[in-house]
């Protein structure tokens, strides 16, 4: 079986992460499993972690009444969820649901912003980290946006 | 076919509706026979209206049968649309380059298709079904708007089922009954488990979609000289007599529509020829 840390390591978030480091955040995560169907976030509750997605696939939803919940986009193996941990006031922006069994690690938020407040070298690494994660997902939604399939595009 | 001016009328045997707007001509060939390589296209003539550039999308192997698939969009194509089998439509080609098969080959094969531009793909993925041990780990990313606009959802089963492909597809808008990714095929890139190092890449679709992926494609390893992107331009002669698909010093007809990454990139964000 796998050890925390090897599982931490290989997560495409945390590659190349000096493993002191790694050490370091580790000490604010923990393994968790959501059966298919559960509901990991809800809109408006407190963003007490964020969750780096080992196995399975999760839906970020929002729910508008009489239209029920609306997809905005899948996360799945390798990629992370949520960042509103990160960002005051730290509550969850949108529904996650998990679309099949999912198996994560979840770091605390709390714990994880004391470190990076303990240790600005680490903080700056995990802050670039999110700044690109931000930046990518800023510029695939502004891509899904422009609708490139519809017959507006040539 | 002798004069790549002349259309040369030929039937069309079969049709069938893909999507609400995308739909696929079989036509029998004018000499019972058309040989093309992967990514080639034909300019499909309609009398008295005019003719569209539309990429064949049928299986190499069988050069009897001439396959189109075509999304209604202009005239040309709408009226592609509601033809019947038995009429008669014009065809000339093969024109254009084709896919680096013979590059791909020993190799990793990842192929990113977004909307009708897996229909050129699709003899990519037909050649190396007939020849699946030539190639190493292969990987279909696709993106389409909806669930209702996946297109060829079952042969694309059936070729993950026997082993052909890996197979990821994505859509940027669905219902909470599509169990399915939702986002841009970029996301899908991390998903690719083959060495990158190894790999060719073949892209095609929308320009702004073939540019993000190339960049995700470079940015997790994959050489620039092994990435092959199909450009699309408004293409009349295709045989770069009268300059519309210009772009650089390439007429996209006759020098494309297939280009190497390092020949097209320098040109993707020219706003003029």
């Amino acid at each position: 079986m796998k050890q925390f840390l090897d599982l931490l390591a290989e997560h495409a978030f945390f590659q190349d992460l000096p493993r002191s480091d790694l050490e370091f955040i580790a000490t604010c995560g923990r393994n968790v499993a959501f059966k298919a169907g559960t509901q990991i976030a809800r809109e408006g509750d407190p963003a007490d972690a964020f969750y780096v997605i080992r196995k399975g696939r999760a839906a970020i939803e929002m729910y508008a009444p009489g239209r029920g919940a609306l997809r905005v986009q899948t996360v799945g193996e390798g990629d992370v969820l949520g960042w509103s941990w990160l960002i005051p006031p730290h509550r969850w922006v949108f529904d996650v649901r998990a679309l099949q069994d999912v198996r994560a690690i979840a770091l605390d938020g709390r714990c994880l912003r004391g470190k990076c407040d303990e240790n600005h070298e680490v903080g700056y690494l995990l802050m670039r980290r999110f700044a690109q994660l931000l930046t990518r997902r800023l510029e695939a939604t502004r891509i899904q946006l422009l609708d490139l399939y519809s017959d507006k595009v040539v | 076919m002798s004069d790549c001016l002349l259309p040369t009328m030929c039937t069309i045997a079969d049709r069938r509706q893909d999507t609400a707007d995308v739909f696929t001509l079989s036509i029998d060939p004018p000499d019972g026979d058309f040989p093309f390589e992967p990514g080639q296209f034909n300019m499909l003539y309609i009398p008295g209206v005019g003719d569209s550039a539309i990429s064949i999308s049928g299986r190499p192997a069988e050069a009897d049968k001439l396959v189109h698939t075509i999304r209604a969009v202009g005239d040309v194509t709408r009226l592609l649309g509601i033809r019947e089998t038995q009429e008669r439509i014009g065809v000339r080609g093969p024109f254009g380059t084709g896919w680096p098969m013979s590059l791909a080959a020993g190799r990793n094969v990842v192929i990113v298709a977004g909307g009708i531009g897996l229909a050129p793909l699709r003899p990519v993925i037909y050649a190396i079904a007939d020849s699946r041990d030539d190639y190493g780990d292969v990987t279909l990313l696709y993106g389409a708007r909806t669930p209702r606009d996946v297109l060829y959802l079952d042969e694309l089963l059936e070729w993950k089922r026997a082993g052909v492909i890996d197979l990821a597809v994505t859509v940027d808008a669905a219902g909470s009954d599509w169990s399915g990714d939702v986002g841009v095929v970029t996301n899908l890139v991390g998903r690719i488990r083959s060495d990158p190092a190894a790999t060719v890449a073949m892209l095609c679709g929308p320009e702004i979609m073939m540019r993000s992926t190339a960049r995700a494609l470079l940015d997790i390893g994959v050489h620039e000289t092994n990435i092959a992107v199909s450009m699309e331009r408004n293409m009349k002669c295709a045989t770069a007599f009268c300059g519309h698909c210009q772009i650089g010093p390439y007429f996209v007809c006759k020098d494309g529509p297939v280009f190497s990454y390092p020949e097209i990139a320098p040109y993707w964000h020219a706003r003029e020829f």
